[in-house]
């Protein structure tokens, strides 16, 4: 199997993204550029954290025109796996590979701590290492982390079971207190429909070696290398007709 | 033509204008003028301080690279170095506070990865006027997101830093800000035009007419200008700084480039001149090939301007095509704009015409240097007795006002906002003695710190400097870091006033005493004079940026209590001084008194019989005292407990409690360690010669002390946590 | 022919930014201000364009780049003059 991380000009957590799944998790992982058209075959495709394009007109609205992105989204709509961490995740919402949209953090700043996110859906290909309700304790760093869906599209995303992750306290309750950023029913992060493309805030490649911190990011890490070796087809798709909100 | 008013506004004086004259054997014209006004100003000439500067040790094993680059470059083995330096944005900073402060990261960012090094931290000395002037928070606000800003999008953590405040900083704030890179040792790059024929490269941003200082251009020759196209203040762009640091890495990681240096202060005047005399070689540029962004802009202009994100580089005619091949590759253009020649002078030519031609020698290595006029500081003014000073009733309310105070009190309300775990090797977050970093393939670790007490430097600017560099290096010593290297931003008010000269020589002076005792070389730093506003001067702030090696990251040290019954050993002696403290200012409202005294030999038995403990894993935590002394520490050391476990402390010294427990004496640190290995502990400290004594146990949920038995001090581990963690977000809160 | 694109925050999407002016608004005195929404201004250089032809450029520039449809709309109008 074979990652690859796509680098952005402007992208930070390129390098950190590619560090943990080639020195880490050991495998064979290449860095694709954003100007090219091929993905090198890879089976599953990151995207990173940092400010594509400076953040300039909106979070992830300039990086989603890249020719790299064409590409990401004919393989995405194929049932390949991706995944958006940060600002990764803000492309993929601008793309409209996944619903909703970032705002502001609720409070104005940005904000770098650790925080808990509670799975809220083990059968993903991104969580199946890990046990629906666990805590995982993993850092954030942004700006514009403050998850909306106007209210049909949020519906939506919860009657499907589209939430796989959300801000908790370290005991798994989810309260207004552990939602620093102010998202929308404190979701840290959703799946799409066909369950192949997963998005969320917090840096999972941060909390991967104990040296750091924490190594509760592995588990998503771990999720995506059990999956991928199974050649199953990419998750179930949920029930229901595919979603307007899905771009 | 060239007037007693225009040298004025040109910061030259009568004499300097003579020199130039003399040195370049003609009148310079407008344009020469103005590229002497800025290679010979403080900021870039040193002036008045390089004269003093001679002092400071700078030599050393490790020593690749010492001061007179853009950065000081030091060996930490396995073919590796490590760049770093710091800057400061003080003026910029008080006129719009976002951008002095992004565009110091920017600076500080770019002398980094000028030499050749991929920047992998930043820390930051902060100081700022009292926050209950909402003036000095809008400050404090704008120079918090500006470092964020910046900092967060070009991807280098900002790991630490301090921040004080003062009233003397209130209309002079001042932001000093320190970078840190990792290079291969034999892939460093200097700021040096060689080689008749090599091509002069300009890359990043367009030029305009960002911060151009001084000198209205009346004169009818240079343009039709009006107001509005006038000098504005210099503002970063943290995307393009991105593209470039990239770009630059990969030209320089493929050895495409002889020499490379960055347009900081003054602009492409200062790379122009100083890489071909660093070189030894002339320069010829064209002006009309540097890329700008305003239509009209005149040589004066285009070789003056400080806009941002802006390199220059040299490379062999072969290899140009390649180089800009791979600058393209990130979207930036890289023209060709002149040639290194034989000769030493600096020919530029504009419109077809050459505007500037000067030996580069006059501009860069010429600057004079002068030995201001020196008062011997006056000696502190004399703090009372203890016995005429009050003790009060309630100590433990006391504590809590010490940490409630801002420059005590917990930064996260900063920190939070600056990404500090991008790169995935920050091992220590902020809030720690020091910051660590790991260094990926290695067991090996970084560690760094910023300190300066600007109080004990205005009470005594010798002691205060060898206090700071003392400091600095037992908080590497906390961590398990032995220190390496040195790098100092001075920053000091009108150095044409005798007392300010006077505290700078003094400053110097114990600066160059202290890197002796600890056989640490300065690799590099910043004057800033002139920090003086309304005739109030900032006391003097000789800020220190040590950085140490940890050998091996295991054995790495945090400050925090691990477990109820673990013995807490006092390092070091408890003495009669509360001058110059924190305490003294907080509750009998003085700043007086001459500061704690400092043993330097005795500061350095401490430190590296502490490491020795450290390397044989018998220390479980270590914290070091300063600012509000040994209460303080310990409350630190129960906030930093995983389970805010406080300790049970005896004491028997006859100090008098507010000295025993607020009394800044120097050279202490707090250890714990395992009940079982106190004996061998103690026996190593009294075997190296360094006074300690157990003092009592981690446990229970309050800082509690005895002295003798009778409780002198108690409070709840939660109480002073709040009253620690609240006050600065108290500060920030929203209004409605 | 010049373009002025405004793009802002859709009434339901809370906008904190415009909050905390209004806010510091109030501290100043300025008690008139009952609400405050903050956007951005897009001027547009169009060449060799007929207005017919700007008025199916425009949105379509809108709507695909300038404005994320989620979370904010927009209003343009041509400029009068140079």
């Amino acid at each position: 199997m074979k990652f690859g991380v796509v680098r952005f000009p402007g992208s930070n957590c390129d390098f950190d993204a590619y560090h943990v799944l080639l020195n880490v998790m050991k495998r064979p992982t290449v860095m694709l550029w954003h100007k090219d058209h091929d993905l090198q075959g890879v089976d599953c495709v990151v995207l990173p954290g940092g400010f594509a394009y400076g953040d300039y007109l909106r979070v992830g609205a300039i990086a989603r025109f890249s020719p790299l992105m064409q590409e990401v989204k004919t393989f995405a709509d194929g049932g390949g796996r991706v995944l958006g961490i940060c600002n990764g995740f803000q492309v993929l919402l601008e793309l409209g590979l996944l619903p909703g949209a970032m705002l502001r953090n609720i409070h104005l700043k940005f904000l770098c701590q650790h925080v808990h996110i509670r799975v809220e859906d083990a059968r993903t290909d991104f969580t199946r290492a890990a046990k629906k309700g666990q805590v995982l304790r993993i850092p954030i760093a942004h700006f514009d982390g403050n998850y909306y869906a106007p209210p049909r599209v949020l519906r939506d995303i919860e009657r499907n079971g589209q939430v796989v992750f959300r801000y908790c306290d370290a005991g798994g309750r989810v309260t207004p207190e552990a939602n620093v950023n102010g998202s929308m029913a404190g979701i840290a992060g959703v799946r799409n429909t066909a369950g192949n493309v997963l998005g969320l805030m917090p840096h999972p490649e941060r909390a991967s070696e104990a040296l750091l911190g924490s190594e509760d990011g592995r588990a998503i890490f771990e999720s995506l290398v059990l999956s991928l070796g199974r050649r199953k087809p990419a998750g179930r798709p949920a029930p229901g007709k595919k979603a307007r909100h899905d771009r | 033509m060239i007037d007693k008013a225009l040298l004025n506004r040109h910061n030259l004086t009568e004499d300097e204008y003579r020199l130039i004259v003399e040195l370049i054997g003609k009148e310079p014209n407008l344009t020469e003028l103005g590229i002497f006004s800025v290679m010979w100003s403080e900021h870039c000439g040193y002036k008045s301080s390089r004269v003093h500067l001679k002092k400071l040790p700078t030599e050393g094993a490790r020593v690749v690279q010492g001061p007179g680059e853009n950065a000081g470059v030091l060996d930490i083995g396995d073919g590796q170095v490590v760049v770093f330096k710091i800057e400061s944005h003080n003026h910029p900073s008080f006129i719009e506070p976002y951008q002095g402060a992004a565009t110091g990261v920017g600076g500080i960012l770019r002398d980094i990865f000028t030499m050749g090094a991929r920047p992998i931290a930043v820390m930051d000395s902060l100081r700022f006027g009292p926050l209950d002037n909402p003036k000095n928070r809008s400050v404090m606000e704008g120079v918090v997101s500006g470092i964020s800003g910046y900092g967060n999008s070009i991807g280098v953590p900002t790991v630490g830093g301090e921040v004080y405040f003062d009233p003397c900083y209130e209309l002079n704030p001042l932001v000093n800000v320190f970078c840190l890179g990792l290079a291969d040792k034999d892939k460093i790059f200097y700021a040096k035009a060689e080689g008749a024929g090599n091509k002069v490269l300009y890359v990043g941003a367009k030029t305009g007419r960002d911060g151009i200082h001084g000198a209205t251009m009346a004169s009818a020759e240079f343009g039709e200008e009006t107001e509005h196209k006038r000098p504005n203040v210099q503002v970063g762009d943290p995307f393009k700084e991105k593209l470039l640091l990239e770009a630059c890495l990969e030209v320089m990681d493929r050895g495409l480039i002889v020499g490379i240096q960055d347009m900081g202060a003054a602009g492409l005047t200062c790379s122009i001149t100083e890489m071909a005399a660093k070189g030894g070689m002339g320069i010829v540029v064209d002006l009309d090939q540097v890329p700008q962004r305003e239509a009209g802009m005149t040589p004066y202009e285009i070789l003056l301007s400080e806009s941002q994100e802006r390199m220059l580089l040299v490379a062999e005619p072969e290899r140009v095509a390649a180089v800009q091949d791979v600058f393209a590759k990130w979207d930036l253009d890289a023209p060709v704009i002149g040639e290194v020649v034989e000769g030493g002078r600096a020919r530029i030519s504009f419109k077809g015409e050459v505007v500037v031609d000067i030996p580069v020698d006059a501009v860069v290595n010429l600057c004079p240097a002068y030995d201001r006029p020196i008062t011997p500081p006056s000696p502190p003014p004399p703090a009372p007795t203890l016995g005429a000073l009050p003790l009060p009733d309630d100590l433990d309310d006391v504590l809590l006002r010490l940490l409630a105070s801002p420059t005590i009190a917990d930064k996260e309300w900063v920190f939070r906002q600056y990404d500090h775990m991008v790169q995935l090797n920050t091992v220590f977050l902020p809030g720690a003695d020091a910051a660590v970093l790991r260094i990926k393939g290695s067991k090996k670790a970084l560690a760094m710190t910023l300190d300066c007490n600007s109080l004990y430097t205005r009470l005594d600017p010798r002691t205060g400097a060898r206090i700071a560099v003392a400091e600095a290096c037992r908080n590497l010593a906390c961590v398990g870091a032995r220190p390496i290297g040195v790098t100092n931003c001075l920053n000091f008010g009108n150095p044409e006033k005798p007392e300010v000269m006077g505290q700078f020589e003094q400053a110097v002076t114990g600066l160059a005493e202290a890197c002796r005792t600890f056989g640490i070389p300065v690799t590099g730093g910043n004057v800033s004079f002139y920090n003086d506003t309304e005739g109030l001067s900032i006391h003097p702030t000789p800020v220190l940026g040590i950085v140490g090696i940890i050998d091996d990251i295991r054995k790495a040290v945090r400050p925090g209590f691990r477990a109820a019954g673990d013995a807490v050993v006092l390092i070091g002696e408890n003495l009669e001084e509360v001058g110059g403290t924190e305490y003294l200012r907080i509750a009998h409202g003085l700043e007086a008194g001459a500061p704690p005294a400092i043993d330097l030999e005795q500061e350095k038995r401490n430190q590296e019989c502490l490491l020795e403990l450290i390397d044989a894993g018998l220390v479980r935590s270590a914290h070091d005292l300063s600012e509000g002394g040994l209460a303080v520490a310990l409350a630190e050391c129960a906030f930093a407990s995983e389970g805010k476990t406080g300790c049970e402390i005896d004491l028997e010294d006859g100090l008098r409690e507010d000295a025993l427990l607020f009394g800044e004496s120097q050279s202490r640190i707090i250890m714990t360690c395992r009940r079982a290995n106190l004996g061998r502990v103690l026996e190593l400290l009294a075997a190296r010669g360094v006074p300690a004594r157990a003092i009592g146990r981690v446990g229970g949920d309050a800082v509690a002390v005895s002295r003798k038995g009778r409780e002198i001090l108690r409070v709840p581990v939660e109480t002073g946590l709040r009253a620690w963690k609240d006050s600065l977000p108290g500060f920030f809160r929203v209004r409605t | 022919m010049r373009i002025r694109i405004l793009v802002s925050f859709k009434d339901s999407v809370l906008d904190p930014q415009g909050q905390t002016v209004k806010n510091a608004l109030h501290t100043m005195g300025y008690a008139a201000v009952k609400d405050v929404r903050q956007g951005k201004v897009f001027e547009l250089d169009l060449e060799g364009t007929t207005r017919k032809e700007a008025e199916a450029l425009v949105p379509e520039i809108a709507r695909r780049v300038l404005a994320n449809p989620i979370i904010e709309k927009f209003d343009w109008e041509i400029l009068k003059g140079r």
